[in-house]
């Protein structure tokens, strides 16, 4: 069994969480409002911000996609979403 | 934030004195806030995603709260 | 094609084991109103739909496979270590001889999925009040199981499943509009 996770591991991800949540939030009001350029701004600001907070997440606790950059292969192992 | 009376609408069905259940009074139900925004203005003020994750919306415009057994209580 | 994220898009907690839980959330796993349906329902009529409002189909349909993933998350918390005689008494006796501890497309009722949920008529019109009205029975779904469970932490992220459904029909009326080619003429004035 993975050991259990550390509490650092639920807040670091609930920052991605809420960054990623404004980005979606964001991304289906510019599918109906493509023309609204501050949206579309803090969409690519946010996007920026997303990348910052993965590093030091992914360092810690593995990817978060297969395609993340690692010094090694962390993606397949548990514990998954649904799990932690 | 209390219940938003703006977004809950009531009715008080007819009670029959042969009803068996007791008359529970007012019912209510839902009218979230997209139902009166129209197309959405752009601008509008936004919750910090933070907060925005918590709520579900990253707008207060579009941000209705929904208690349990609201539609008996309001 | 699509890209996963090893993560929910909103935390799932559940407070206890509670199978009969369990039981209820399957109507938003595998019922007519549920997320697969809803993923499935957008995705499939992205094809039929102009163009301007592909996007928001695509969009809205992925999201729906993240929802889906949080109800099985739930699903699979309330009931890991539930023994069979708990499963028993919450009405689950008949799910567990067909399908043991694994999660299975139908509704609380335990009726299988099926794609008669999901309505394309290829008229972009008639398919998106198709699609507000999916929402609007999803975000009233989300209430009774809210009001049947007393379970806080998972009574949140239901909460924030419920208002996911607010501001997709919100944008699938926008679509609507978009398509009448209101809004670019209310512009003008
Ligand atoms: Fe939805």
């Amino acid at each position: 069994m993975p050991k259990t996770l550390p509490k650092e591991y639920y807040s670091m991800l609930e920052e991605i969480q809420a960054i990623d949540f404004a980005i979606t939030e964001l991304n289906l009001y510019l599918d109906t409002h493509p023309e609204d350029q501050d949206a579309y701004k803090q969409l690519t600001e946010l996007s920026e911000e997303k990348k910052k907070l993965l590093k030091p997440f992914e360092q810690k606790f593995g990817s978060i996609r297969a395609d993340g950059i690692d010094d090694h292969w962390t993606w397949s192992k548990a514990p998954w979403p649904w799990q932690v | 934030m209390a219940k938003n009376q703006v977004y809950t609408k009531s009715y008080h069905p007819y009670h029959s004195p042969d009803d068996p259940c007791p008359d529970p009074g007012e019912k209510h139900y839902s009218t979230p806030p997209h139902l009166y925004m129209g197309f959405q203005p752009e601008k509008l003020p936004q919750f910090s995603p933070k907060e925005a994750l918590q709520k579900g919306t990253l707008w207060p415009a579009l941000y209705d709260p929904y208690e349990k057994n609201q539609k008996l209580k309001g | 094609m699509w890209v996963y994220e090893k993560k929910l898009q909103y935390p799932v907690k559940v407070s206890s084991c509670n199978p009969q839980l369990a039981k209820f959330l399957v109507e938003q796993y595998g019922g007519a109103d549920g997320e697969l349906a809803a993923a499935l329902r957008y995705l499939n009529q992205r094809y039929t739909i102009p163009d301007k409002v592909v996007g928001l189909l695509n969009d809205i349909g992925t999201e729906e496979f993240a929802h889906l993933e949080m109800i099985a998350a739930m699903i699979y918390k309330l009931t890991k270590d539930a023994t069979p005689d708990q499963l028993k008494q919450a009405g689950l006796a008949d799910h567990y001889v067909n399908h043991g501890e694994a999660l299975f497309y139908s509704n609380a009722a335990e009726v299988p999925f099926t794609a008669t949920y999901i309505q394309a008529k290829g008229d972009p019109i008639a398919d998106l009040y198709e699609d507000i009205a999916a929402e609007e029975k999803a975000r009233a779904t989300y209430q009774w199981i809210i009001d049947m469970s007393d379970d806080v932490d998972l009574n949140d992220s239901l909460r924030f499943l419920r208002e996911r459904e607010i501001v997709h029909s919100q944008r699938f009326r926008e679509a609507v509009e978009i398509l009448k080619e209101e809004r670019d003429r209310k512009k003008v004035f």
